[in-house]
């Protein structure tokens, strides 16, 4: 794995999003030859967004030849509700630049059959061609997209039970009340991320550096999702100076050498 | 989910670099169009799979709901109280020039008359959509008079005033006699039998307003227990505000006011029929009934002199007008975006509040805010252009530009 340290936040979002973009300038992407990208949502990735949007603006970057597939989205909550994925994927992305919305995939947490919409969506990513550059995030309990702990780590697309931490970290979002915080979502399984031809993790924060810790300096391991990357060709792990608080001073230095 | 494939061939249009007011309070947000109504990207995004075909940059203007006028007695040279045979021209002429002071919407406004002026014009006055043409009449006309106090006159004609006493309903219908136009009536309360008329008035969806009159607080809390919603030119025709009598400007903080229901009150902010101090008093008593009229008479938009307003001669002098060769206030030549202007200038409110009280309130007032009056989804696209200083630099009815400032004007 790659692991690349940034100074803060700002640098962390700004790396990232120069290497999303220059992944996409150097593939190309044409007329039936699109670039897939796997897309991520939450706190962290909002810096990311906001820099992809500025150089869409400049007029560097384009997405008229970019599939998005995003990972997650919950269950039981409607479309347009403020918290809601699409909508999340709408303000911070999707309104601010060029992609045919034809080609902007995320699960629909309202289909009448769960699971034929999560095989529907495997079957969308296959039929794209595959993912080129998969963009996640990492939990506090090490979740991948909701691949919560005793997710297997060959799993596909599905529906999953949330976990109290999640549901917990959530709360923020629906007023504090956790009655009001959905309590399932249809996620893309940790193998799905795994057949990614690139993965590239976002890290950042000291309450995600004990996670960061166990996903790279321990074993892989079902109960920390995100270390099955180890196992990846591809991956690299983008994070800031708090996020790395829990790693060997040895480790650090190294990547940062 | 299975797509709501309501898609229309009807081109999409997008509004950039803007900040538009919504949700009461401007934000940097794209406007979308089609087919005359605002429209909701995000389920366009979604649910069609739609985009843009147009986009249009704003250059950084607000984008803000059409001013609804609902007092408006005529201007550049046509008094809608006049019967004459081309009304329906001059009608047609004001709707169209009011639209570059951002006036999408508006109540043509008769005052006090004879029943043979309502007889001939009434009938003349129809509702109608506003588009290039000019701004619409969505909801008809307002008539004030001739049911007012002989000592609240101001400008109107005194021999045409009356009462109904006699027979309440009746008497009024056989003035105007028709109110199938009719969408606000201004009435003085304190005339013995206007209970029955102001309930017969609002079961027949038209909204009565209290002006012109020397009605005590009591008086007028009645009149509003029995439907009353609205306050013709708050402060003038009316007695002034007094501790131990508030009179009508005591409804504005009035605790008799039915559950669930809002006294608006009209005000004219061309700085000269209320004083700014008085302005402020009633804004911050009652921020949301604020209603921004014009009052403006067939003066407006010409050069000072004299002109008709109804059965009077008046004169011209500035932004005063006074019954000619007197020093009483009749109506006003300001036009509707200087009196928003006056307004944020005068309470040193917010931008938004400025607007909403030309747009939202008004359409509030008339019941037709999921229209008209905002930019929220599925309302119609009637909207202003405006600079910071809240000049309009374009107008447009239904998404489509019916008038835009001149480069060249200053």
């Amino acid at each position: 794995m790659r692991l690349v340290i940034l100074e803060d936040y700002d640098q962390a979002s700004e790396w990232a999003a120069k290497y999303i973009c220059n992944r996409i300038i150097q593939f190309k992407p044409t007329q039936g030859r699109y670039f897939t990208l796997g897309l991520p949502t939450g706190n962290t990735p909002l810096g990311c967004y906001k820099k992809l949007i500025e150089y869409h603006k400049n007029g560097d970057l384009s997405f008229k030849y970019v599939k998005t597939f995003n990972m997650d989205e919950y269950v039981g909550l409607p479309r347009n509700h403020p918290e809601s994925y699409h909508s999340y994927m709408w303000n911070n992305f999707f309104k601010h630049i060029d992609i045919d919305p034809n080609n902007a995939h995320i699960l629909d947490g309202n289909a009448p059959d769960l699971q034929v919409e999560c095989d529907a969506f495997e079957k969308k990513i296959e039929e794209a061609g595959g993912i080129d550059l998969f963009v996640g995030g990492i939990g506090p309990d090490g979740h991948i997209a909701f691949n919560e702990p005793g997710s297997s780590l060959s799993s596909r697309t599905r529906l999953k039970t949330l976990a109290m931490d999640t549901i917990l970290a959530n709360a923020k979002y629906f007023d504090g009340d956790l009655s009001k915080v959905p309590t399932m979502a249809l996620t893309v399984g940790v193998g799905t991320v795994m057949d990614a031809r690139e993965v590239m993790i976002l890290i950042t924060g000291a309450h995600k550096a004990f996670a960061l810790y166990k996903a790279i300096e321990e074993g892989v391991n079902h109960m920390w999702t995100v270390s099955a990357f180890q196992q990846h060709p591809r991956t690299i792990f983008v994070c800031d100076e708090d996020a790395t608080l829990e790693l060997r001073v040895k480790t650090v230095k190294y990547f940062k050498g | 989910m299975p797509s709501n494939k309501s898609v229309s061939d009807a081109p999409i249009a997008r509004f950039t670099n803007c900040r538009i007011l919504r949700g009461r309070r401007l934000q940097r947000e794209d406007l979308w169009v089609r087919e005359g109504k605002i429209l909701n990207p995000e389920k366009l995004f979604f649910d069609e799979k739609g985009s843009a075909d147009v986009q249009l940059d704003c250059k950084g203007c607000i984008l803000a709901p059409g001013f609804i006028d609902v007092q408006i007695n005529g201007g550049f040279g046509v008094d809608f109280s006049l019967a004459t045979d081309d009304f329906g021209s001059g009608i047609d002429l004001v709707s169209q020039k009011i639209l570059s002071h951002g006036v999408t919407s508006f109540c043509p406004t008769l005052v006090t008359s004879p029943p043979s002026v309502y007889h001939q014009v009434l009938p003349q006055i129809s509702v109608r959509n506003g588009g290039p043409h000019g701004a619409g009449i969505l909801a008809g006309a307002h008539l004030e008079g001739p049911f007012i106090s002989k000592e609240k006159k101001g400008a109107h004609p005194e021999h045409c005033i009356r009462t109904f006493e006699e027979n309440a309903f009746q008497d009024l219908l056989a003035t105007y006699g028709s109110l199938d136009c009719v969408r606000i009536v201004t009435l003085a309360p304190e005339i013995k039998r206007s209970s029955e008329v102001i309930q017969e008035l609002t079961k027949r969806g038209i909204c009565v307003s209290l002006g012109h009159s020397v009605a005590n607080l009591s008086q007028a809390e009645e009149a509003v227990q029995h439907g009353a919603t609205f306050i013709t030119h708050l402060f003038n025709a009316m007695l002034p505000f007094h501790h131990r009598d508030p009179g009508i400007v005591g409804l504005l903080t009035s605790d008799k006011i039915p559950a669930g229901r809002r006294v608006f009150y009209g005000m004219i902010s061309d700085g000269i029929h209320t004083n700014p101090a008085a302005l402020r008093i009633a804004h911050r008593a009652h921020p949301k009934g604020m209603v921004l009229v014009t009052d403006a008479i067939a003066g407006m938009g010409l050069a000072p002199g004299r002109h008709t307003l109804g059965q009077q001669v008046v004169e011209i002098d500035g932004l005063n007008t006074y019954i000619a060769g007197t020093k009483t206030l009749s109506g006003s030549v300001a036009t509707m975006d200087t009196c928003v202007r006056h307004f944020l200038e005068a309470t040193g409110c917010s931008v938004e509040t400025a607007l909403e009280a030309a747009s939202l309130h008004p359409a509030q007032l008339l019941g037709i805010e999921d229209k008209k009056g905002t930019l929220n989804y599925d309302s119609d696209a009637d909207f202003l252009m405006l600079d910071d200083s809240l000049h309009v630099q374009a107008t447009y009815i239904a998404g489509e530009e019916v008038w835009r400032r001149d480069v060249l004007d200053m």
